[in-house]
């Protein structure tokens, strides 16, 4: 029994672990926005408040798959282990 | 410059005193009903009662009576930005009014064309509603956007005002649609479909609450770094919280205002681009040329 529920904590916090690898995409693309933002408002600096309301759209829309990792992440550390281990309760009491 | 009233000053108080009171209020509850821990928490929003319902219980919870409060105070902040408007502007509030109703109705006609020219006091509601709410974690409130439910709720309404506008080109052409540019790409077109809502709620949402929990676990740090560099000293000294002051501030800043105000802007411009990007006007204006053409025929 307290192995199981050692396995399935254990198994949480590596699975919310392995989510946030998605963390690395986002970052490239937004860091590569940013920079082409500053080149443009290098090239162009009359234009600097279009580039920078686009530029901030485009980092948000960029950030999306980054938080649908982060929100599985969250629900396997904060709502999946009370789930797993009262399911697993239920399934031993049944037997 | 005349000189006001009584019974204009009483208005302007009472407007002001019920501006102030909802927040007053959730400060209050909030103090009230939490519940003492230590350590790290963080939790969802706190169910304060629920209603019985035949098919499931409704529960009434912190980020529903958080909205409520924020829904009365933008009605009454309306109420006073408008009191006393006149041809001749005698009042400094009118200036603010006015600014913010032309800046949105220019943002409104830039993103979304002259059809939806009555659009901007939607898009005004949906930004100040967003923004403020998630300015409520200034207060030490729970902010409503990072819970699921309200924001998802603003995510269907959208929804159903995209599908409104898409079928008003007729339903036929609406089900043509998801068969371009391939008929093979239907299933993928209707996942998309149902995609656009559900993005635009979980991005919201999950903003504001990564900074909670950044924030919430940030705090946690300092405050063990803290009683490590200063736990061997003696007396009330150990408990001098040295981290912890000013560091969190910078952080409030980006994660509270900055990032809150920014989905806010996100949350408008979306549902600005989805609506009117669903909406062929050329088809539309073509179909009431055909229809009238029929009725004068008739």
């Amino acid at each position: 029994m307290e192995l199981a529920i050692g396995i399935i904590l254990g198994c949480c916090a590596l699975g919310a672990g392995l989510a946030m690898i998605a963390g690395i995409g986002p970052g490239i693309g937004e860091g590569n926005a940013v920079a082409k933002a500053c080149e443009a408002i290098g090239r162009q600096p009359e234009s600097k408040g279009a580039v920078t309301t686009t530029m901030l759209m485009g980092c948000a829309v960029a950030e999306t798959t980054g938080l649908y990792a982060l929100v599985i992440a969250i629900l396997l550390i904060f709502v999946a282990p009370n789930l797993l281990v009262n399911l697993l309760v239920r399934t031993i009491q049944a037997l | 410059m005349r000189k006001n009233s009584l019974k204009f000053r009483i208005i302007d108080i009472f407007y002001i005193v019920m501006m102030i009171f909802p927040l007053v209020f959730g400060i209050v509850v909030n103090v009230l009903t939490e519940p003492q821990t230590e350590g790290i928490t963080i939790t969802g929003a706190r169910i304060f009662f629920t209603i019985p319902m035949p098919i499931q219980d409704f529960p009434i919870t912190e980020s529903q009576l958080n909205s409520a409060l924020v829904m009365v105070t933008l009605f009454f902040l309306c109420l006073f930005l408008t009191h006393g408007l006149k041809e001749h502007i005698e009042l400094k509030r009118q200036h603010l009014a006015e600014m913010i109703v032309e800046k949105v109705d220019a943002l409104v006609a830039e993103n979304m064309g002259e059809h939806f020219k009555g659009y901007s006091a939607f898009i005004i509601a949906i930004l100040a509603l967003s923004g403020f709410s998630s300015l409520m974690s200034l207060l030490g409130l729970f902010p409503p956007t990072s819970d699921l439910n309200i924001v998802g709720g603003w995510a269907i309404l959208v929804f159903i005002l995209i599908t409104y506008y898409k079928m008003k080109c007729g339903f036929l052409n609406y089900l043509k649609g998801f068969t371009q540019p391939v008929a093979l790409l239907a299933p993928i077109n209707f996942i998309s479909e149902f995609a656009t809502p559900i993005s635009m709620a979980f991005r919201h949402y999950g903003n504001v609450l990564s900074g909670s929990v950044i924030s919430v676990l940030l705090g946690t740090a300092l405050a063990g770094l803290s009683s490590m560099v200063l736990g061997a000293l003696p007396g009330f000294l150990a408990d001098i919280p040295l981290f912890q002051m000013g560091i969190p501030a910078v952080l409030s800043i980006y994660f509270d205002v900055f990032s809150g105000c920014l989905q806010a802007f996100i949350f408008a411009m979306l549902t600005m681009l989805n609506v009117s990007g669903g909406f062929d006007i050329e088809t539309y204006e073509k179909r009431k040329a055909k229809k009238l053409a029929k009725k004068i025929k008739n």
